[in-house]
């Protein structure tokens, strides 16, 4: 068997020949140091998620020199740096597995296509680190800090996301492990990864880059998503009270977090739902949380702005001893995954309620949605929702079960008009290109117990066969191609049966619709919320 | 510009009296605004419809078909202004102004 500590050892020996004994290294240096330790065809996993990237470490190793560096097989879990790509069209890299694309879908796509990348496999979050303790353990680890110490101990902070099974699955695998910093100091301010885990720490010269992603502008909630919201609280949330939940990032769960302290204070929701969340903290959760209403979020990550503000939360966010947020992306998941509901937008939903953001042009990936979006087969704790549910989905069945709720909230029409009811889902165009054996689906329709859209609510839980589930899909999908070939006197029967329900079924008035509900109607308003501890990002701020 | 007049007989659903017009949504992008007003048609209906997007004719008839469906309403004149509205928001807008006249 490959003995990868003797290979590391070895490694470390030439470091210490070329640079001296010592974990830091100067930002100057780094692709010397990446070109003693990376030796051709080994595994590396670039440490960069939806939100933080180590962009200054990418950099690095796009520039290394393709006569001593080649056939790399590169990690990551968001393709989110055109410098990931970079590695494979300059001749060092060669296989790329991953979870999420979106801002290097369409490139990643083109170089699938003309065979300049091959694709190990698309995963989600957890799959991916699983695997780095399975068939994808690393040789060598890039890392993001904010800050370390001479001893390699780092701090992650807010940010701390997926850190931990990256440096874990390197510390104990004998893969080498570098870091870039935004700064080094003499102590760190608490320990997020400890330093005996740490070969070589980096001052970046600019710190590394955050995306704002969870940041939702309420100014941008039309009425039709304060329906569509509404009718989501009263038909799913009301009647099942699911405590742990998880939202989507999109705007109509937006709609819902600005809801919870008016509408969902009318309809007694307080404390009876909501209580825990798996979640980034969105600033839209502000009023809810000044409300009340929540008792703890566990977080994937951070976000831009809202550290003062949960930093003053520490009885609803996991702080550490130096009062700021730790976030672990494989625990939050977890949470999410054994929790009663996921709730979530998507691009394309079939009419078995199957669901895709893959298109044939863009390589998107999946994220964290079928693990959060998924029905929990391991789940064994009881709750209300959880049972109420199950009772629906085995109803008749000898033996009882449990069962998640997992809501698709969806308007009818994206932006450009395009449908998002459709008969084929583009995934399967993907397929082809992509040459995957299997249709990239995101969430399979037997997942799904609920589909929101401005014309209603769908429980597909109550569908007994497949064309029933058909006819409930195309029930609420409106005035699209899709909705428009329902089988009329169907969708009539399955309102009656109270699998289709409108909102004038659930007591909502049009008019009621209005933004006036919203707790919040800016990102001002969310601030004043906050009593000015939200910082929000520049690009929000019009006041 | 296109200008698009539909008419459907009505159903028996009777207005609030003393209520003789109102107004739902707003000429904005992706927007529409409706006015709903009683007139004796002899139990129709008739949409009067100013939409910069065109050739949607049939998209029209099949959101106004189902609106009159769901809500069968009499006797009252639909005058629209449509800076381009997906079909759901048409829908939201009539059923606004409809609940005005009618509740």
């Amino acid at each position: 068997m490959l003995d990868k500590h003797k290979i590391r050892n070895g490694k470390i020996a030439r470091v210490n020949q070329a640079f001296g004994t010592g974990k830091v290294i100067p930002a100057d240096r780094t692709v010397e140091l990446l070109e003693i330790v990376i030796q051709p065809g080994d595994r590396i996993i670039h440490e960069g998620d939806n939100q933080k990237q180590g962009d200054f470490l990418a950099a690095q190793l796009a520039r290394m020199n393709p006569q001593k560096v080649h056939g790399l097989k590169l990690c990551v879990s968001s393709v989110g740096l055109p410098e990931h790509l970079d590695l494979f069209e300059n001749g060092l890299a060669s296989q790329l597995d991953f979870a999420y694309a979106a801002p290097q879908a369409a490139r990643l796509a083109r170089m699938v296509m003309d065979g300049s990348v091959k694709i190990g496999d698309v995963h989600t979050y957890v799959e991916l680190y699983s695997r780095y303790f399975a068939e994808l353990r690393p040789d060598v680890v890039c890392l993001v800090a904010n800050e370390a110490d001479k001893e390699g101990n780092l701090y992650t902070g807010s940010n701390t996301e997926e850190t931990p099974p990256l440096a874990e699955s390197a510390a104990f695998g004998g893969a080498i492990v570098i870091v870039q910093v935004n700064k080094i100091v003499d102590q760190v301010r608490r320990v997020d990864i400890p330093g005996q885990w740490v070969d070589f720490v980096i001052e970046s010269p600019k710190p590394f880059h955050l995306e704002p992603l969870f940041t939702r502008d309420p100014a941008l909630i039309n009425e039709l998503r304060i329906l569509m919201a509404m009718m989501a609280m009263k038909a799913i949330y009301t009647k099942y009270h699911p405590k742990v939940v998880n939202h989507g990032i999109g705007f109509n769960t937006a709609a819902i977090e600005l809801l919870l302290p008016t509408y969902g204070e009318e309809l007694g929701l307080k404390g009876k739902a909501c209580t825990h969340w798996a979640l980034n903290p969105h600033p839209t959760m502000i009023p809810a949380i000044e409300s009340g209403f929540v008792e703890a979020i566990s977080c994937f990550g951070g976000e831009v702005g809202m550290e003062d503000y949960v930093s003053s939360r520490p009885d609803v966010f996991a702080l550490g001893r130096d009062g700021s947020l730790r976030s672990n992306r494989f625990f939050a998941q977890m949470v999410g995954h054994h929790g009663d509901m996921f709730i979530g937008a998507t691009l394309q939903i079939d009419s078995q309620g199957h669901s895709s953001t893959f298109t044939a042009d863009r390589l998107v990936g999946y994220g964290g949605a079928p693990n959060l979006g998924s029905e929990n087969r391991s789940r064994r704790h009881r709750s209300e929702a959880f049972l109420k549910a199950g009772a629906e989905a085995h109803a008749g069945e000898p033996m009882p079960q449990g069962r998640k709720l997992v809501v698709q909230i969806v308007e009818t029409f994206q932006a450009a008009n395009k449908p998002t009811f459709v008969e084929r889902l583009e995934a399967w165009d993907a397929m082809e290109k992509a040459g995957f054996s299997t249709p990239p689906v995101m969430i399979y329709g037997d997942d799904v117990s609920h589909i929101v859209t401005e014309e209603g609510v769908a429980n597909l839980l109550l569908c007994k066969t497949p064309a029933e589930v058909e006819q409930a899909v195309r029930g609420v999908a409106g005035f699209t191609p899709m909705g428009i070939k329902r089988d009329r006197r169907m969708v009539e029967n399955l309102r009656d049966r109270g699998v289709i329900q409108r909102a004038e079924d659930l007591g909502i008035r049009k008019s009621d619709a209005s933004r006036d509900r919203l707790a919040a109607r800016s990102v001002h308003d969310l601030v004043r919320w906050s009593g000015g501890l939200y910082q929000a990002p520049s690009r929000f701020r019009n006041w | 510009m296109e200008n698009l007049t539909f008419e459907f007989e009505g159903g028996a659903k009777p207005l609030k009296p003393g209520i003789p017009y109102v107004v739902a949504g707003i000429v904005a992008s992706s927007n529409l605004e409706v006015m709903a007003e009683r007139r004796d048609l002899g139990g129709k209906c008739r949409f009067e419809i100013a939409t910069t997007a065109a050739n949607f004719g049939e998209a029209w008839k099949a959101v106004l078909i189902d609106f009159m469906d769901r809500n069968k309403p009499r006797d009252v004149l639909f005058s629209i202004n449509d800076f381009s509205a997906i079909p759901p928001i048409v829908s939201l807008r009539l059923d606004q102004a409809l609940e005005q006249l009618t509740h």
